[in-house]
């Protein structure tokens, strides 16, 4: 995974509050490979009709370039399933801003490179009101959490750690080797102290 | 010493280590996968990776399990075949779809005895919180995640807030966990417990059955917490003895003196506490499509007319999808078919709840009774319980996700409006389209009898039920 620091593009606004993952992606497409791409199955069933073709009126059918998502509070609850990721990803989808996130996508998103940036209700309010049914373009500055809109900039709230690794482009796989003394030693003691925890292979046969 | 948590106790106990940022690196005891992890043995194989603990991981084949006969397309066929490979590659354990122990994971976790107290259980799937009913430290990951527990047997988090859910007084017959769940999470929201670890506690909870007690932690993430914990006690120590994959002997003993302390000490300070009185629920629906618009079978449909601006119009959204008039008292909303299954409400009590109002009725519309594994599948057969169900007139089915997520090809028709044992109404979530109505065995049973959503309380009435 890359690194980013900045980001321009096209924001548009979609008033939904709790847009779970099943809404991202319903689970009858989970079981395409990744290499068909998943932006295709993104909000399927809000921008495609029963024959699967896109609905023209839907705000990212309109605006199939945008990058930054405007959303009200708790998107992405639900199921952890990565592809709910993969499917804002794949449509070219960077930044999401919104009152709150749902713990697990949050994670998911930081981890594939996509900013899950919080923002207080009152300026989310604002931003839906503000933006309608148009477009505006908008700056993302990880190093500053800021984001300009038109000539307002506004701060976001995001995780120092996550703030990190989205400007690294971090692996945490890489990031735990470091500590694999410490984890050695830990496992060392631990099947001491609760053998049960790893014996239950030999102990079931 | 401080006075610490259930959370606290367990955190401290699986922390390797602490960077400066706040977050911990967690040793994990037990990974358990399903078809969802290809994408994880994907992003292993291409680091050239291998598994640190396969003897630590163990597979099942649940989200696409068929519940009839044979994978319903060649992809589901493939996705079930490409887990049984992935494990057989790398060494680890795997309940296929032909063996005798396959279920659901977070049924087959806990009934195989994999899922023990003390433990710090992990799987690629948001229910995992189930697990927390054994006083374990169990939350659900993303597939990134799922690739690093694989190669690592860690996980990088941040310690949650607590939040303490103390549930007193006695439950009136006909109301359980699942209306438990339903009541705090109508109350606090569907993001209520976002950021939160959850421990259930008071009497209510200790009274509850390890399967009641699951059911509460597996709905944890419908209020946004991602672990859901309850302390362990005798009732937890006796489902375990004698599982499987339970410690015996010495081992046994040393680990139920390990286990003893797994609870809140009695000063232990949480961020948040909640009170809820038992006496006060009864049987809850939820009409809307996330899991916090829920009521009891009492009341009437949300008003559009009582709310302004973007919150009526959202309203009147939610009931145009799911098909409901404003006002309407729930008990008049007819129903098409009914789902009883899932981590949620699929154990062998689940089924039993259920067959106590169906015995001797016959259910009005049509619908599938889908048990958590095999292993409850083969008990409910010798308890006579699948007659009941199948004299009702429902299907009797293999165990799996089936008609919760829609992955297997078991899904409810656009339109249709399904009373469901599930965890999820989402839009969407049981099929395009799909009507979902969340709540209870009991109350899905009867809203099969009576063909439309009902107050179970009446149906018991000289059925000697508790």
């Amino acid at each position: 995974m890359t690194g980013w620091s900045r980001h321009t593009g096209l924001a548009i606004a979609l008033d939904q509050e709790n847009v779970d993952t099943d809404q991202l992606i319903p689970a009858r497409f989970m079981s395409t490979p990744r290499s068909e791409g998943y932006g295709q199955f993104l909000l399927n069933d809000q921008r495609r009709d029963h024959t699967g073709a896109l609905i023209e009126a839907h705000p990212l059918n309109l605006n199939p370039k945008t990058s930054i998502l405007v959303m009200r509070r708790n998107f992405g609850s639900g199921s952890s399933r990565e592809a709910a990721v993969y499917a804002l990803v794949d449509f070219g989808i960077r930044v999401v801003l919104a009152p709150s996130f749902g713990d697990i996508f949050a994670s998911n998103a930081v981890n594939n490179g996509l900013l899950p940036a919080r923002l207080p209700d009152a300026v989310i309010d604002r931003m839906i009101a503000q933006l309608g049914a148009s477009t505006a373009q908008v700056t993302i500055d990880l190093p500053s959490s800021t984001i300009s809109i038109a000539n307002e900039s506004v701060r976001f709230d995001l995780d120092a750690t996550w703030r990190q690794k989205l400007v690294n482009g971090w692996d945490d796989i890489d990031l735990t080797q470091v500590h694999a003394d410490a984890i050695a030693e830990y496992r060392a003691l631990r099947a001491q102290q609760k053998p049960w925890i790893f014996s239950a292979q030999e102990t079931a046969g | 010493m401080m006075p610490r948590t259930l959370l606290d106790k367990l955190w401290q106990e699986h922390e390797i280590t602490r960077r400066d940022d706040g977050a911990s690196l967690l040793w994990v005891d037990r990974h358990l996968i399903h078809e969802g992890s290809h994408h994880a043995f994907a992003k292993l194989a291409a680091r050239k990776a291998n598994t640190a603990e396969p003897g630590l991981t163990y597979g099942v084949v649940d989200h696409y399990a068929p519940t009839r006969g044979a994978p319903a397309t060649t992809d589901i066929a493939r996705m079930i075949s490409t887990l049984e490979d992935n494990a057989e590659r790398y060494g680890i354990t795997c309940f296929g779809l032909d063996d005798p122990r396959q279920g659901i994971v977070h049924v087959i976790g806990p009934e195989q005895g994999l899922t023990l107290p003390g433990m710090l259980v992990n799987c690629g799937d948001s229910h995992t919180s189930t697990h927390g009913a054994f006083g374990a430290l169990a939350f659900g990951i993303g597939a990134t995640e799922v690739a690093h527990v694989l190669a690592t047997q860690t996980i990088w988090q941040k310690k949650p807030k607590s939040l303490r859910i103390v549930i007193n007084g006695q439950l009136a017959p006909g109301v359980g966990a699942k209306d438990i769940a339903l009541a705090w999470i109508s109350k606090l929201g569907a993001d209520g417990a976002r950021g939160q670890a959850i421990e259930y506690a008071g009497e209510t909870v200790r009274s509850l059955s390890m399967a009641g007690r699951m059911t509460l932690c597996n709905l944890s993430i419908e209020g946004g917490g991602r672990f859901g914990m309850i302390a362990p006690d005798q009732t937890t120590f006796d489902y375990v003895r004698g599982r499987p994959y339970a410690p015996t002997d010495a081992d046994w003993d040393r680990a139920l003196e390990a286990w003893a302390s797994l609870k809140s000490d009695p000063d232990a300070a949480f961020d948040r506490e909640v009170e809820i009185n038992a006496a006060d629920i009864v049987p809850i629906v939820t009409w809307g499509t996330s899991p916090e618009e829920a009521l009891p079978i009492t009341s009437t449909v949300p008003e559009p007319n009582n709310l302004e601006g973007a919150d009526a119009q959202k309203l009147s959204e939610t009931l145009e999808y799911m098909g409901l008039r404003p006002g309407q008292p729930l008990s008049d909303v007819v129903v098409d078919q009914v789902f009883i299954g899932s981590c949620t409400n699929a154990r062998i009590e689940d089924l039993r709840d259920a067959a106590a109002v169906l015995s001797g009725r016959k259910s009005k519309v049509p619908g599938l009774v889908s048990p958590g594994s095999k292993l409850v599948k083969e008990q409910a057969e010798a308890e006579g319980l699948d007659r009941v169900f199948v004299k009702a007139g429902l299907d009797w089915v293999g165990s799996g996700c089936s008609m919760c997520v829609a992955m297997n090809g078991d899904a409810v028709p656009a339109g249709n409006r399904c009373a469901s044992t599930t965890n999820r109404n989402f839009r969407g979530r049981q099929g395009r389209g799909a009507r979902t109505h969340l709540m209870s065995p009991a109350m899905v049973a009867a809203a099969a009898v009576t063909g439309h959503l009902a107050d179970v309380r009446p149906l018991l009435a000289g059925r000697g039920v508790a």
